[in-house]
């Protein structure tokens, strides 16, 4: 710019009142005094501290999970990963069982909340709702101000609507459960256990908590979260991407599955993966729904077990013996909530990376 | 359009009526007859339909709150201590302010450090090796088992000062509100347009100056959201209060002191030991309770909403 208009740096004809003198009261800006400076300078050690402490905390959280541990580690060994008793009078202890709940209640969930979770992140990104609604006002020939606001504020409303279930206090889900999920599932259970009991799913009848009713249950915990970050994955599909392929002539849902859904993709498994995490750690739905019983069963109307519902059942009245072996289970879960933690942002923060390039 | 298009929210009929000015969109012709057409309208449907299916719990769980919980939120219930097993009346005025105080220690530990933190992780540099760390942590916090935190909370608490008490509870809230708070209130801090930080540091300002005078000011609705979140999630878990708070017949306030270090009461227990005893006035009570919870839960959230709603754009 300076090249071009060589002539618009001149000097200023107006003196300018130097910012950084205030000896005569005028000056606005002062560089701080020495007491500012080490106020600054503490302050600046102190978050820098509490950042330290924060980072630390988590340390010490699974280093104290991991110490208290250490005596049934002993004891106990690798033999404690794949027993299937858990005999507090015996002191036999182990917990295949509720790792084999903990993931098979976990997949079951994830499966039904992921076809549910998508369809609902789809129905809200892509504005079916707000479109449907346009059409259905033009046809009834209504267009002032106030109805052409209805589409957006039903499409919110709606958004508001599925965020309410993830703000359920968990222990509520478990009380619908026991007085809502389980009464309903008698009948049907039942019926799909006479006639298709021969199947694996189906092979023990249902009585009372159990499996089915868990899962039903954690999957509706979790549909707030696949839906929520499966949104953001698709609203953030750059929209030129969309208008390629309306402009080609693809039809929406063909848009859908050829560029909105691949593009998506990575962050939707994202979500997926996060997903799958809380349920892994989830605690008291099913510590209501799940029937602890400590067998091994493919069968959904079983009662099993996992290893937060049996940490939630055992730990108020374990002798401090089992209070050991109980860390141990913790310690088992922490381990496999972290590993799927970490996976699950991390294909989250690739797939945000892998958008930059396209808008 | 070209303005259009560089959003990421896609293009709606509804929010740009212009693009579709000249054509009557009601007369344009779409036949089912096409396979193409039918399947796009079929799969619209199918999603509409699996989204309306998804409300039904939400639905369903309310309308049992209420039809079950009403008849026992009275002025009763709310004021006095849980009855004893076949004992009539009775209620959760004790598990209310249990519930309450350990929210609120939680809160009184974890909003200073949090907060503190942002302000920390938001003047860092993108490269510091500390900011990396404290965020990769944040985020382990995050999606940390409830179950687990209690189960730390006991060996660290409960353990060491060899009684059940409030302050186990709390401690087991905090692990649970700390990366909600720190996050939020760094993303709010973040928000604060750097101009108006610029103009601080060009005046003079210490860092210390501009964070206090400038960026928290600015960002408190921010903050103040994430702070209404861990509130609202922290009153409403029970497994980190299950066997660190344990449970209280008895009001936490006794002879004119508060009995931190005693088992105390709570909500979320409280509605955990009721649902599974054969006792129908226990059960009345944990919908009541239940439904007191919600609510709680509910307002909190809205108001933490509200408070998003004003943020300095």
């Amino acid at each position: 710019m300076s090249q071009l208009m060589p002539h618009a740096v001149t000097a200023p004809t107006v003196p300018v009142q130097d910012p950084f003198d205030a000896a005569d009261g005028r000056g606005v800006a002062r560089p701080p005094s020495s007491a500012q400076r080490w106020v600054d300078r503490s302050f600046r050690g102190l978050c820098r501290g509490f950042a330290w402490l924060c980072a630390l905390f988590v340390a010490y959280i699974v280093l104290e999970i991991a110490w208290k541990a250490t005596p049934a580690m002993s004891r106990l060994g690798v033999g404690f990963l794949t027993g299937t008793t858990w005999d507090p009078n015996q002191e036999q202890y182990s917990i295949l069982p509720e790792i084999w709940g903990t993931l098979y209640s976990s997949v079951l969930a994830l499966i039904i909340s992921t076809f549910f979770g998508v369809a609902v992140a789809l129905f809200l990104a892509e504005g079916f709702l707000a479109d449907g609604l346009t059409t259905l006002l033009d046809r009834l020939g209504l267009h002032s101000p106030f109805w052409s606001r209805i589409p957006d504020a039903a499409e919110r409303v709606l958004r508001n609507l599925i965020e309410l279930l993830a703000a359920i206090p968990s222990v509520v889900y478990g009380l619908w459960g026991l007085f809502v999920v389980i009464p309903a599932l008698r009948a049907p259970a039942a019926w799909l256990h006479e006639e298709f009991g021969s199947f694996s799913l189906f092979s023990t009848p249902l009585s009372g908590p159990g499996m089915l009713p868990a899962v039903i249950v954690l999957s509706i915990m979790l549909l707030p979260t696949i839906t929520a970050l499966s949104r953001g994955a698709l609203i953030a599909v750059p929209p030129k991407l969309r208008m390629a392929a309306y402009g080609l002539g693809a039809t929406r849902w063909e848009t859908i599955f050829a560029v909105n859904l691949p593009t998506a993709a990575r962050g939707i498994f994202g979500a997926l993966v996060l997903a799958f995490g809380r349920a892994l750690g989830e605690t008291m739905a099913l510590a209501m729904l799940v029937g602890n019983a400590n067998r091994i069963s493919v069968s959904l109307f079983s009662p099993a077990n996992t290893l937060a519902a049996l940490l939630a059942n055992s730990f108020p009245e374990a002798g401090p013996k089992e209070i050991t072996v109980l860390m141990y289970a913790a310690l088992v879960l922490l381990a496999i909530t972290l590993v799927v933690n970490i996976l699950g942002s991390a294909l989250l923060n690739r797939a945000s990376r892998g958008m930059e390039g396209l808008h | 359009m070209a303005q259009n298009v560089q959003r990421s929210e896609p293009v709606r009929v509804s929010q740009h009526p212009e693009v579709f000015a000249g054509i009557d969109r009601l007369k344009l012709e779409r036949s089912l007859r096409r396979p193409r057409t039918l399947l796009n309208a079929a799969l619209s449907w199918v999603v509409a339909g699996m989204t309306m299916l998804a409300l039904i719990p939400l639905f369903s769980v309310l309308w049992m709150l209420v039809k079950h919980g009403i008849k026992r939120v009275s002025w009763e219930s709310l004021t006095s201590t849980p009855p004893a097993p076949l004992e009539a009346g009775g209620g959760f005025g004790n598990a209310i302010v249990g519930t309450l105080v350990m929210v609120g220690l939680a809160a009184l530990i974890t909003v200073p450090v949090g907060v503190l933190t942002a302000v920390f992780l938001s003047q860092a540099e993108p490269e510091n090796r500390l900011a990396q760390v404290v965020r990769f942590a944040a985020k382990v916090l995050t999606g940390f088992p409830s179950i687990l935190a209690g189960v730390f909370a006991y060996g660290a608490v409960v353990l060491a000062t060899g009684s059940f008490s409030a302050w186990g509870g709390a401690a087991g809230l905090a692990i649970l509100m700390l990366p909600t708070i720190m996050l939020t209130s760094e993303d709010a801090l973040r928000m604060v347009p750097s101009k108006m930080r610029d103009a601080a540091i060009g005046m003079g300002a210490t860092s210390t100056q501009t964070a206090w005078l400038v960026l928290l000011p600015t960002a408190v609705p921010g903050i103040a959201t994430g702070v209404m979140l861990a509130l609202a999630r922290a009153a409403g878990e029970t497994a980190p209060l299950l066997f660190t708070a344990l449970f209280s017949h008895y009001w936490i306030v006794s002879q004119g002191h508060l009995q931190l270090t005693q088992p105390t009461a709570s909500l979320a227990v409280l509605i955990y030991n009721f649902a599974g005893v054969p006792f129908d006035n226990q059960l009345e009570l944990a919908w009541a309770a239940a439904l007191v919870l919600v609510l709680l839960v509910l307002v909190v959230n809205l108001l933490g909403q509200r408070l998003a709603a004003r943020r300095v754009e």
